[in-house]
């Protein structure tokens, strides 16, 4: 099922041209209209009638986090504050929080595009949808609910937390999609167990989650636990929100929205393009923003394009599933380990809960990392030989996929703290 | 059906055009607004044609037009309705309506122009109606009418209209404009320059806004109508005035 077909499956050569229009336009615009941007084009000498096709791009500089920051709040609006209908925040995952507006144009075209995103995750006018996305400033409860009223969906606004009373909305309304965030999803599924409801009593089809990393593991234990066909998505709300890229039901990388974004992959140390399907960082460029457009905005998130053809019939490229943001990193004895890594081992040993927690600390002048992981209750309250098997599976299994060893501990199952929202993962309490 | 990329043209050391990339679809209406000055018709003449362009490409049916002369750009089905009709007004309507034709004539000296003629008369009754009266002595509108089916005659798959509405009744506009529509709906396609953007955009799928010769915005008519920039600028809209109570 597609959304926009004409756009979706457009060809290559069709798309190259919609891009190259809406890129030129885009940079007329912000050079018009952002003291910014063209103080920094000025600076550099760029003309920018002298960029001619997509590659051309490249010779722009990037926009960063900061350059949000310091055009805080509306110093990189393109438009007059008058035209702009709606002011939404960045969900402040790290540092202080950045301001970004949107058209009535821009709300039309968001809503399009999260439909698109729903629609390729299985979405039709048919499903009750549960949103359980912070409403707010944060762009996710938003986004994907102007989108869901697009598909035609009925809509259920609940926003995040209250688990209990979630699942009872679910069970009572009878919801066919979840939307939030995949820790959050996780935390709905064991409470569901917890609360004694067959799952199979739901009516609960599709989960559609975004917001943060997960891992394909992860994927499986939601699918598992709910019964249900989980996809991922992909937006920041300095770019626009949800509805930047989606999976389709192949849930084989998820589909970027190219006739509005333009999509480079950079090495974030050299800053030159990565070499086609290497992973690197996350570059957008919009093309049809009205009140808010960036140029190379750099996400901080880590990933890698996938241009073989899928089986769904779009044309638009996917991207593998983000692996974590370029800040998330940690480089512990010089090498560097991502969350994601180390919760894609956790969730194929058996025995381990979907819960755990990075501790990064010092000692003297090495760095100590340990890792704790819930496990299940019988493992728990066994003996120890089968604990201290486990925990030699697992550290086994982590030196082997980080390069480096670390430290494993088991603890009781509901130990670590749940989230309702985007999980925290690691807490880094080195002081440098 | 048209594909422009990085267009660069102007006259002598005039600059006009600065950059200007576009496309157009089979059986699509685009428009181009902009106002005065901005390169419109100087757009449109580098596409037909007579003006040399100074960079960039054009690709008509996946065929580099560039620096074909104007008549073979004809001769591939790119007909241009130019500015202020410029019918020849010495002759009868029919005469200028046979002297569109002639691509038809070349292309097959079989081809039957009263056909066309027939096909023409029944788009445009008020022409049928004026076929023997000189060019000169009709209306505005009526000029306009003729203008566009002296460009048909040629057989064209894509129709080029620089300013159709202009000078004419806001009535006879809306005439003109019920026309533009039923030959896309006929299947034909068409490239609409205007001033008069809330009609351009009425009717149009497609629209791009040109501003001293750059395209500024481009998107769905409906999205441009909408867009507050061009309200102002092309709709006589004063925003300001509105907001204030």
């Amino acid at each position: 099922m597609y959304w926009e077909p004409e756009n979706e499956c457009m060809s290559r050569e069709d798309l190259a041209q919609l891009q190259l229009e809406r890129l030129e336009a885009t940079l007329n615009r912000v050079y018009m209209n952002v003291p910014f941007y063209r103080r920094k084009f000025d600076e550099l000498k760029i003309d920018i009638d002298s960029l001619r096709s997509l590659d051309d791009l490249r010779r722009l500089p990037f926009t960063t986090k900061d350059d949000l920051r310091d055009n805080y709040p509306y110093g990189l609006f393109a438009v007059p504050l008058r035209e702009v209908v709606r002011i939404h925040a960045s969900s402040g995952t790290t540092g202080s929080v950045t301001v970004v507006g949107y058209t009535r144009n821009d709300l039309k075209t968001w809503s399009n595009l999260s439909a698109r995103v729903l629609t390729a995750g299985g979405i039709t006018k048919d499903d009750v949808v549960q949103i359980a996305f912070g409403y707010g400033l944060f762009t996710g409860g938003f986004g994907q609910h102007y989108g869901a009223e697009r598909v035609g969906a009925s809509v259920i606004p609940i926003s995040s937390g209250n688990t209990a009373r979630q699942i009872k909305i679910m069970q009572d309304f009878k919801t066919t999609a979840l939307v939030c965030t995949p820790s959050y999803a996780l935390l709905i599924a064991d409470t569901v167990r917890e609360m004694g409801i067959n799952v199979s009593s739901l009516s609960l089809r599709y989960g559609l989650f975004g917001a943060e990393p997960w891992s394909e593991g992860m994927r499986q234990e939601i699918q598992d636990k709910l019964k249900i066909v989980a996809t991922d998505n992909y937006g920041l709300s300095e770019v626009m929100g949800p509805g930047v890229a989606g999976e389709c039901l192949e849930r084989n990388g998820l589909h970027i929205n190219e006739d509005h974004f333009l999509v480079e992959v950079i090495d974030p140390e050299t800053l030159e393009p990565v070499r086609p399907g290497e992973t690197g960082e996350l570059v957008l460029t919009t093309l049809t923003k009205e009140a808010f457009p960036v140029v190379r905005f750099r996400t901080r998130d880590l990933t890698r394009l996938l241009t073989e053809p899928c089986a769904c019939g779009r044309k638009l490229v996917r991207m593998a599933r983000v692996m974590g943001r370029t800040d998330d990193m940690l480089i512990i004895k010089g090498v560097n380990v991502f969350p994601s890594q180390i919760e894609a081992v956790l969730f194929a040993v058996e025995g381990t809960e979907p819960h755990y927690q990075i501790i990064v600390d010092r000692k003297g002048a090495l760095d100590d990392v340990t890792v704790l992981v819930e496990v299940s209750e019988p493992i728990f309250f066994d003996e120890m030989k089968k604990q201290n098997e486990l925990i030699a599976l697992i550290r086994h299994r982590l030196a082997s996929e980080l390069g480096i060893s670390v430290d494993v501990k088991l603890v009781e199952k509901k130990t670590l703290e749940r989230s309702e929202g985007k999980a925290k993962r690691v807490i880094d309490k080195r002081k440098i | 059906m048209l594909k422009i990329k990085n267009l660069e043209a102007g006259y002598g050391k005039l600059k006009v055009l600065h950059k200007i990339s576009m496309h157009i679809s089979p059986g699509e209406i685009v428009t181009i607004i902009g106002a005065n000055g901005a390169g419109k018709t100087t757009l449109l003449g580098a596409i037909s044609g007579l003006l040399r362009n100074r960079s960039g490409e054009i690709f008509f049916d996946k065929q580099d037009i560039g620096s074909l002369p104007a008549e073979d750009i004809v001769f591939m089905g790119c007909s241009l309705v130019p500015e202020g009709r410029q019918v020849f007004a010495t002759m009868t309507v029919k005469e200028n309506l046979l002297l569109g034709a002639y691509v038809m004539h070349k292309k097959n000296r079989k081809h039957s122009a009263q056909n066309d003629l027939d096909r023409m008369y029944n788009l445009f009754p008020r022409l049928k109606e004026r076929e023997k009266q000189l060019a000169g002595t009709l209306s505005g509108g009526e000029q306009q009418m003729l203008a566009i089916a002296r460009a048909l005659m040629a057989g064209p798959r894509l129709i080029m209209m620089d300013e159709p509405s202009m000078g004419l009744a806001p009535l006879i506009v809306k005439d003109i404009f019920a026309i533009i529509k039923r030959l896309r709906e006929e299947g034909n396609t068409v490239l609409l320059v205007e001033q008069n953007a809330k009609a351009a955009l009425g009717i149009a799928d497609r629209g791009y806004v040109v501003e001293t010769g750059r395209i500024i915005l481009q998107g769905g008519a409906e999205d441009l109508l909408s867009n507050r920039d061009v309200q102002r600028a092309y709709l006589g809209r004063d925003l300001d005035s509105e907001t204030k109570i």
